[in-house]
């Protein structure tokens, strides 16, 4: 590190003073560069700012041009009917349950045969690790007819458990889960293991409380993924009382489509994922980049 | 000591092996999770593919379904309007996304984490809310936002999703509208580990912003954007939802891409087999593109 320092200041400090530099010489490059970003900015938010201000609207005022930026008047009318009249409450319900379950078993699995790929040396890992890699690259929907008939032929159409069993080990959490543990010390293994720990010790008070900030990464994208999760859902659900809710949403629409009543139930079924991207922002930004295959 | 001999490869291997006998059998359930969800499923989609399925009766056709493919123009109409979307929605959203990665780069880190997640929420909403959103944008009446902002300069309505010369386009630019969050946070990730005193050597050399992105930045984040070109083509390869929600592949098979062709075949036609030939298709271009994820990128791969 000090080799390649050349200067007496830090990195960040250097960064400083570069981007002072910078300033002076190019303040109106950088209003223009706030301008273009803030454009951009709102443009892809638009869509999720219309869809709130809508499903704040009455039925005429939706259908007047210009639309109003802000609802006026102001009706709670469109949520009302949608918990009175239709299944979304459910729907939550039911994407809650795929989603949380999904999550909490993925944590588990992954980061224990993460940790096993990442500190124990055992013959046929690699191999065992390339065929994991290559399952990650096979799309979802090449398997999705034969994993279809299964299904169908052992009565899981229409149940949490089709939506539940193909997630339980994920080739993608395993990998993620991988390149954390893999960055721990491994003298902490070792030394745990003098001390008598057994291997499935080791694993819950040593792996896992260490790994957090990667469980966190995990856990946020997994339940994103199964939340937001349309495929697989629209195939294996005919029946609406087990919709989730990316599939019961569209079959909200009667003939002519009511707006205000769909806009109402997309921000519902958007709320939670929102919610939580506010709430854990630095983990996204921070973990999307973990998952990928460079690492 | 010099008598010592080498030991023999295989007792030490079988002793290892009896060692983590163990890890062993705690692998197979998850091994066998994946035999039977990808592994199995690939092979039956090839076999699918020489069969004819009906709801209760399976026969077995030969190459029946491969002759109906190589003659069946929606085929080869799905996979057009799928390299068309992927050919120009990957490198326009990367050239975008690296754009306002450049503009955000100077900044201080507030304002870099503020746009930053600005960008990048739209990415965490489900694509069927944002999907049902832009069908109000679309909509052809005169209720609909983007025909009121054309009638504003005295244009008359577009069908927009009606008509099958604007459809595709109309559903490329709306995957291009806030699809860039992830490739943004990226490429700002890629451009963070460029050491900061090549800039300051540049910038005692007297170059400019345009130079210093040109020999500098771009070089640099080579790999990162050819992960990005490779991740975004398998992904557009398999649109769906806004497909299946905004047009129903139409019109005339214009938005008729080969993820929803294979949808419409098996899911809706119940044609099992016919289906399963295009899945299997699909997957030899898909798995063609992933192996050349792996030989770009093979020199960053550590295990």
């Amino acid at each position: 590190m000090s080799k390649v320092q050349t200067g007496n200041f830090s990195n960040s400090r250097r960064k400083a003073i570069l981007y002072k530099y910078s300033q002076a010489r190019a303040s109106s490059k950088t209003v223009f560069a706030y301008l273009l970003l803030t454009i951009w900015g709102l443009l892809s938010l638009m869509p999720m700012y219309w869809m709130i201000t809508i499903s704040f609207m009455n039925v005429v005022t939706l259908l007047r041009m210009p639309p109003k930026l802000i609802p006026d008047p102001f009706t709670a009318m469109n949520y009302i009917r949608l918990l009175s009249g239709s299944l979304l409450l459910r729907w939550e319900f039911n994407s809650a349950v795929i989603a949380v379950t999904n999550t909490l078993i993925s944590l588990f699995v992954s980061s224990f045969y993460g940790y096993i790929f990442a500190k124990k040396e055992f013959p046929g890992k690699k191999f065992l690790f390339w065929i994991l890699i290559c399952t990650l690259m096979v799309p979802f929907h090449v398997v999705a007819i034969p994993i279809f008939l299964m299904f169908r032929d052992f009565h899981m159409v229409n149940t949490y458990w089709g939506l539940i069993i193909p997630g339980i080990f994920s080739a993608y959490g395993v990998f993620l889960m991988r390149q954390v543990i893999k960055t721990l010390p491994t003298e902490l293994v070792e030394a745990a293991k003098m001390d008598g720990c057994s291997e499935l010790q080791i694993y819950a008070r040593i792996i896992l409380p260490l790994s957090k900030p990667g469980l966190a990464v995990l856990g946020i994208f997994t339940f994103v993924g199964n939340w937001n999760d349309f495929f697989w859902p629209l195939i294996l659900l005919n029946d609406s009382k087990i919709y989730t809710l990316p599939v019961g949403l569209p079959t909200l629409q009667s003939q002519w489509t009511d707006y205000g009543l769909l806009m109402a139930g997309a921000t519902l079924a958007a709320l939670p994922t929102i919610v939580i991207f506010i709430l854990f922002q630095r983990y996204f930004l921070q973990g999307i980049t973990v998952g990928a295959i460079k690492g | 000591m010099k008598s010592a001999q080498i030991p023999p490869k295989l007792p030490i291997l079988l002793r290892s092996i009896k060692k983590s006998l163990w890890i062993y059998l705690v692998l197979i359930p998850p091994f066998t999770l994946l035999m039977i969800f990808t592994l199995i499923p690939i092979a039956k989609s090839f076999l699918l593919s020489f069969q004819n399925w009906s709801f209760h009766s399976i026969t077995w056709t030969g190459l029946e379904n491969f002759f109906r493919l190589v003659n069946d123009p929606v085929f080869f109409k799905a996979l057009q309007n799928t390299f068309i979307y992927t050919i120009v929605v990957v490198p326009v959203g990367i050239a975008i996304a690296l754009a306002l990665a450049e503009l955000i780069r100077p900044q201080p880190p507030a304002v870099q984490t503020f746009f930053k997640s600005a960008f990048y929420l739209p990415a965490v909403v489900a694509a069927v809310v944002l999907v049902l959103v832009w069908r109000w944008i679309f909509n052809a009446n005169n209720f609909g936002l983007l025909n009121y902002l054309l009638s504003l300069f005295n244009q008359g309505s577009v069908l927009w999703l009606q008509d099958s010369k604007h459809a595709l386009a109309s559903l490329i630019a709306m995957s291009l509208v806030g699809g860039q969050g992830g490739s943004v946070v990226f490429i700002l990730a890629a451009m963070g580990g460029i050491p900061v005193h090549l800039y300051e050597s540049a910038r005692l050399d007297g170059s400019t912003r345009i130079k210093e992105f040109w020999f500098i930045t771009l070089p640099l984040i080579t790999p990162t954007l050819l992960y990005l070109s490779v991740m975004g083509t398998i992904g557009s390869f398999q649109l769906f939802t806004s497909i299946y929600l905004l047009t129903n592949g139409g019109p005339n098979y214009a938005t008729t891409t080969s993820v929803f062709y294979i949808y419409k075949t098996g899911f809706q036609d119940f044609e099992f087999g016919y289906a399963s030939i295009q899945a299997v298709v699909l997957f030899l271009i898909i798995m063609g593109f992933s192996a050349l994820l792996f030989r770009t990128l093979s020199e960053d791969f550590e295990y």
